[in-house]
């Protein structure tokens, strides 16, 4: 099935400025992987070193949260436009590195 | 990057700060970017999802939800967040970033502010000291996901 995934602001710099990207693929989870393999360099941003995706990131197949369908197998169909939306999330405490 | 923004913008994020102390406030910064610059349109207070723990933790769990609260967590209900950019999509404005507060805590990233940020996207924080808000910072993360640079702002009254 050849669906679109469209692209956040923030990481367009990693898809050559594209907004949104079409490929082939069975499921969701597959259509990231694919996604991923195509631009090494959001690999970091949504998934954690485990290789799980970064639990502030947020899939969304058309409109609906895949956390309430079947995860990264749900399954996709021809035309299906998939969202990636991450959770904002922040807060007080141990600070971290900045420079 | 630099981020512009106008005085009335920063008093808006600031009197937020304030009123919601002690909980963190937190909000997106709608705007454009121009080369080097983003710059800031509108400021869209949003609701602190930590107010409502149950639904908060369904969607991005805390290891402790009694030492981690609305008083030092924020989270930005993600179906809201799609409102806001749908809407100013339709304005031609872009997400350019988020703000929030620190309660009596310094306008720095915490560890927790880096492990949820992507780059590009500034970063506003405020610190609010007994109430009263104080000094403000904007920061990007960096490339590696390590921390955080500090982003200059430019006030423009």
């Amino acid at each position: 099935m050849e669906v679109k995934i469209i692209i956040p602001t923030p990481l367009r710099q990693y898809t050559e400025k594209r907004d949104a990207v079409q490929l082939r693929a069975a499921t969701v989870g597959e259509a990231l992987q694919g996604l991923t393999g195509l631009y090494g360099g959001l690999r970091k941003h949504l998934y954690n070193d485990e290789g799980k995706l970064r639990s502030f990131v947020n899939v969304y197949l058309n409109d609906e949260d895949i956390r309430y369908l079947q995860k990264d197998q749900t399954p996709v169909k021809e035309n299906d436009v998939i969202s990636i939306v991450p959770s904002i999330a922040g807060g007080a405490g141990r600070l971290c590195i900045c420079s | 990057m630099i981020l512009k923004l106008k005085n009335h913008h920063l008093e808006q994020m600031l009197a937020h700060a304030g009123r919601d102390y002690p909980s963190e406030c937190c909000g997106i910064l709608l705007g454009k970017t121009d080369g080097e610059s983003k710059i800031v349109h509108e400021i869209i207070e949003m609701r602190n999802l930590r107010h409502n723990p149950s639904k908060a933790q369904e969607l991005l769990p805390l290891d402790s939800t009694e030492k981690e609260t609305d008083r030092n967590r924020f989270l930005i209900d993600p179906e809201e967040q799609v409102r806001v950019e749908k809407s100013a999509r339709e304005r031609r404005l872009d997400v350019i970033g988020y703000y929030h507060s620190h309660p009596d805590h310094p306008a720095r990233p915490s560890g927790y502010d880096r492990d949820h940020a992507w780059p590009w996207y500034s970063y506003v924080i405020i610190q609010v000291f007994r109430g009263k808000a104080g000094e403000f910072t904007s920061w990007v993360l960096t490339e590696d996901r390590s921390g955080f640079d500090y982003e200059g702002i430019e006030l423009e009254v």
